[in-house]
């Protein structure tokens, strides 16, 4: 149980960086508090390993400081900072079984073996290895490796944070899912601050409290699954997250209407008020299951061509074309699609406002 | 870091102290080398290594070898690289077998082959050219550069050969783009050592070779029973044997290392 | 990892297989063929079977030329093997270092073997070589022409001094290419160096020592060139070994069918030997299943 604190952090892979471009993170300033379960969320390249293995200590960062707790660890090696790190493909020491596996951080310690013998079944039994622990551990599928790895960070009593680095990767698609749910009852009853990187929304948005979604070494947002698909502040979360992302048309703003092309869109009163002393380019934006399918004229309807229909199971995904653009919407499996015209509708109140890529919203 | 620092430099002047020492030795004269014990030579002098590059067969023996040994190095790794993946990668019919029945071709004294591979050449008139030479030093180096690439390639989890499947990639473009630059490492112990072996090879060279295609070292060995016991000399004939490989090695040191480099997972 | 089955496989074996194959069957049907008859001159041979096989393994100079192969071989792996791994782990991971490192272990192995005799020879020579001078100057009488044990010290030194880079080299190849994750892992559960040793480096270096261990045993047990340049088998018999003995048949009595036979039994001792070490390496941290 830890808070960690990231003070004014920047890190450069480069020993004399000259400007923003040589920086893998520009600017990283956020506290994590105690005993919740994070993701850092981005497409790959956008720092988030850099970011963890700050945390870890196995990178130290060019600039700003550590805190644990309000100490600072910067300078402290991985070892001496009471946290595991789970990697993208298992780490196990080959040659032992799954017991001595579990138990090495602890003999490493000089802990009495007694103690590490119940420890060590404790932990084999939250993650159900106990009918294992005998075996070879090179011998074992890649989920029952993974879960040794988390185990040897479970052991150790002085575990306050355990970090993730896109830790399914290898796993198969089918059992993925089961991990994911160990993971979530392992947060639950233990009550450890958990850090976990990956690239994949979904990953993130189930195991998550809380998301920070990085983008070019920054952190563009963070908040709760719900605030980010409901309130994206920058047009690279509302695209990165949701499938599809968010449709963005460009538009201008006349009055309480958005003018895209010769298509009027009428908005939220406050929100074309606040639209109106923005500066910047303009986007209007909405999420594909907001938007609202007809098959026939409606108030407010706007026709549309419908260029294809996808069947995902339990919904159905429309591409339209409006005004020229690419649109999606997102359909309930249950939903007649219309065939080749239909009207579509953008509801005031899920219709957001983006200039220069920042939601418009009101300050505070 | 101190300590192994301090380790290495004394081990690394071990090796080179017996070079070295032929290097002060061919820089000196008979007659020197045996009036007084000197570390370092008094009175350098180029007169041996003059003496012995009047004889101009030295000159084409260094090219001689430096043909035989890349053609050697080429066609052991081109046809070695698929070999051993297959070991890594697939389970078929006696392979456990005829890995290990390559390695048993390196396991007889060299001199059985001798007089048989002279007949072999010889019927197809190749005696005395490079590729007979080459291709007489595949059967010990061509073992070897499978077992090494095999050694590297289990390493590599079969997993990324299976995504890059899913993902549409043909096995040639897998293997060139994906797989080979995960095995640097071994590719560049492979390379070095067909090198290395093929160079140092006396016995089949000898053989197998009359004028065009003589490697140095067999030069060398004339130079040798020609002179004598005249210590400079051996000296200088020696140290002109080591110098091109020492030169090749130095040129692609940079890719050794490379090749050497932490395979980033 | 299962391996996926698949006979096509022979594919990407035929190659190689070709080559290989080619070259070793004929000398082998020669070796064989020689080695059951007694060949007076051209044209003039007669069919002995297993003579030659008989009086080659009785001949007690060649159970002393055994013995000795096995205690050089056994020294030289026991001193090689673990000196490489040493010397692989103190080099350094990156920078310029790591080429200057290579370069220089290199050096040794590009030797042609007969000049590496003719190093040593000059080397310990108490006249004109700076080790024997060295040992001279102690007071040591110390000439590997006369005493056995001082040609037995040169020749492992020799040996030694010359082969080490090959397992170094090996050995460094299979430490760059263990994924760095190992290692953080290593860190975060607070393994000692020795640990971190024992239970992830020389396991992922099992295969690249299999290699070495193999190469090096072989290659020392066929030993020729090096010994007999710098002692010719002697001062006596006490460095001749398997190879010097043999050529000593071969050519000094000029007689091809026990030298064949010779080779055949010679071979068949390596491949023995080699594969006890294979299958014992293979082993090695390999257990029940559960």
């Amino acid at each position: 149980m830890a808070q960690i604190e990231l003070n004014e952090i920047a890190h450069s892979y480069i020993a004399n960086p000259k400007g923003p471009a040589d920086y893998a993170l520009k600017r990283i300033h956020h506290i994590w508090e105690d005993g919740g379960a994070y993701a850092l969320l981005g497409p790959s390249g956008c720092g988030k390993t850099t970011l963890l293995n700050i945390i870890s200590g196995l990178l130290t960062p060019s600039e700003g400081r550590v805190l644990y707790d309000g100490w600072e660890v910067t300078g402290l090696p991985p070892e001496k900072r009471n946290i595991a790190q789970v990697f993208q493909f298992p780490v196990l020491y080959d040659t032992m079984t799954v017991y001595d596996n579990l138990a090495f951080p602890l003999r490493n310690r000089k802990i009495a073996e007694n103690e590490v013998d119940s420890r060590v079944l404790e932990v084999a039994d939250i993650l159900d290895l106990t009918p294992d622990l005998k075996k070879k551990a090179a011998g074992l599928t890649a989920d029952a490796k993974q879960k040794i790895s988390l185990g040897r960070g479970l052991v150790r009593s002085d575990v306050a944070a355990i970090l993730f680095d896109e830790p399914l990767t290898v796993i198969d698609p089918h059992l993925k899912w089961h991990l994911r749910r160990k993971l979530k009852e392992i947060h639950d009853q233990l009550q450890l601050t958990l850090i976990y990187v990956t690239h994949d929304q979904v990953e993130a948005m189930t195991f998550a409290d809380k998301v920070m979604v990085m983008f070019e070494g920054e952190i563009v947002q963070v908040g709760t699954p719900e605030e980010l698909f409901e309130n994206p502040n920058h047009t690279f979360v509302g695209y990165f997250i949701g499938s599809p992302g968010m449709n963005f048309l460009p538009c201008t703003l006349v009055g309480n209407v958005a003018r895209v092309g010769g298509t009027s869109i009428i908005l939220d009163d406050e929100v074309a008020a606040l639209g109106r002393k923005a500066k910047g380019a303009l986007e209007l934006g909405i999420r594909p299951m907001y938007l609202e399918v007809h098959g026939r004229a409606v108030n407010g309807g706007i026709p549309v061509r419908i260029k294809a229909v996808e069947d995902q199971g339990t919904f159905k995904i429309l591409t339209l074309t409006l005004e020229g653009q690419v649109v999606r919407a997102r359909l309930p499996e249950d939903k007649a699609v219309p065939d080749d015209m239909a009207w579509v509708r953008f509801p005031p109140e899920r219709t957001k406002l983006f200039a220069d890529g920042r939601l418009v919203k009101r300050a505070g | 870091m101190k300590k192994r620092t301090a380790v290495l430099i004394i081990y690394f002047a071990l090796l080179l102290l017996p070079i070295y020492w032929m290097l002060n030795m061919s820089l000196r004269t008979n007659a020197d080398i045996l009036g007084a014990f000197s570390i370092y030579p008094g009175n350098p002098t180029l007169s041996n290594y003059i003496k012995i590059f009047t004889d101009e067969s030295w000159y084409s023996g260094y090219i001689n070898s430096i043909i035989y040994v890349s053609i050697n190095t080429v066609i052991s790794l081109l046809t070695a690289l698929p070999a051993a993946y297959a070991f890594s990668r697939y389970h078929f019919i006696g392979d456990k077998h005829i890995f290990f029945w390559l390695l048993t071709n390196r396991m007889a004294p060299a001199a059985v082959f001798l007089l048989p591979f002279f007949q072999l050449y010889s019927t197809f008139d190749l005696i005395d050219t490079h590729i007979a030479v080459a291709l007489a030093h595949c059967l010990f180096n061509v073992p070897l550069a499978v077992w090494i690439l095999e050694g590297f390639m289990s390493g590599i989890p079969r997993e990324i050969d299976e995504t890059a499947y899913l993902d549409g990639y043909s096995f040639p473009r897998f293997f060139i783009t994906l797989f080979l630059p995960l095995i640097r490492a071994g590719v560049g112990v492979t390379a070095f050592f067909c090198f290395m072996f093929s160079w140092v090879e006396l016995l089949f060279a000898r053989t197998l070779t009359t004028t065009n295609a003589k490697p140095i070292a067999a030069t060398m060995t004339r130079t040798v029973s020609a002179t004598g016991l005249d210590w400079g000399l051996l000296a200088a004939a020696g140290i002109l044997t080591i110098v091109p490989g020492a030169l090749v090695i130095w040129f692609v040191r940079n890719h050794l290392a490379k090749g050497f480099a932490l395979g980033r997972v | 990892m299962e391996k996926w089955e698949n006979n096509k496989a022979w594919f990407l074996i035929l190659p190689v297989f070709i080559i290989v194959a080619f070259s070793a069957i004929i000398p082998l049907m020669t070796v064989v063929n020689y080695s059951v008859q007694d060949i007076f001159g051209p044209g003039q041979r007669v069919f002995v079977g297993t003579e030659w096989f008989e009086e080659v393994l009785s001949d007690k100079r060649l159970h002393d030329a055994l013995w000795r192969q096995f205690l050089f071989s056994g020294l030289v792996l026991l001193i090689e093997i673990p000196l490489g791994i040493l010397i692989a782990l103190m080099m350094p991971k990156r920078g310029w270092g790591v080429s200057v490192c290579l370069v220089t272990l290199a050096l040794p192995l590009l030797i042609p073997w007969n000049v590496i005799g003719t190093i040593w020879i000059i080397f310990t020579r108490p006249d004109i070589g700076l080790l024997g001078a060295a040992i001279n100057s102690f007071g040591v009488a110390f000439d590997h022409t006369a005493a056995p044990m001082d040609a037995w010290i040169t020749l492992i030194l020799m040996e030694v001094w010359h082969w080490t880079p090959l397992v170094t080299l090996l050995a460094y190849a299979g430490l760059r290419a263990i994924p760095e994750a190992y290692y953080q892992a290593a860190k975060i559960d607070g393994a000692s160096a020795w640990a971190t040793f024992r239970y992830i480096q020389l396991p992922k270096m099992r295969g690249v020592l299999t290699i070495a261990v193999l190469l090096r045993f072989m290659d020392s047990f066929l030993i020729y060139a090096e010994p007999f340049v710098l002692t010719g088998g002697g001062p006596g018999n006490s460095t001749t070994f398997l190879s010097i003995y043999l050529v000593k048949i071969a050519v000094g009595q000029f007689d091809l069918g026990p030298a064949a036979a010779f080779s055949l039994v010679y071979f068949l001792v390596v491949l023995l030997f080699s594969w006890l070490f294979y299958q014992a390496l293979q082993n090695v941290g390999k257990g029940r299943e559960g």
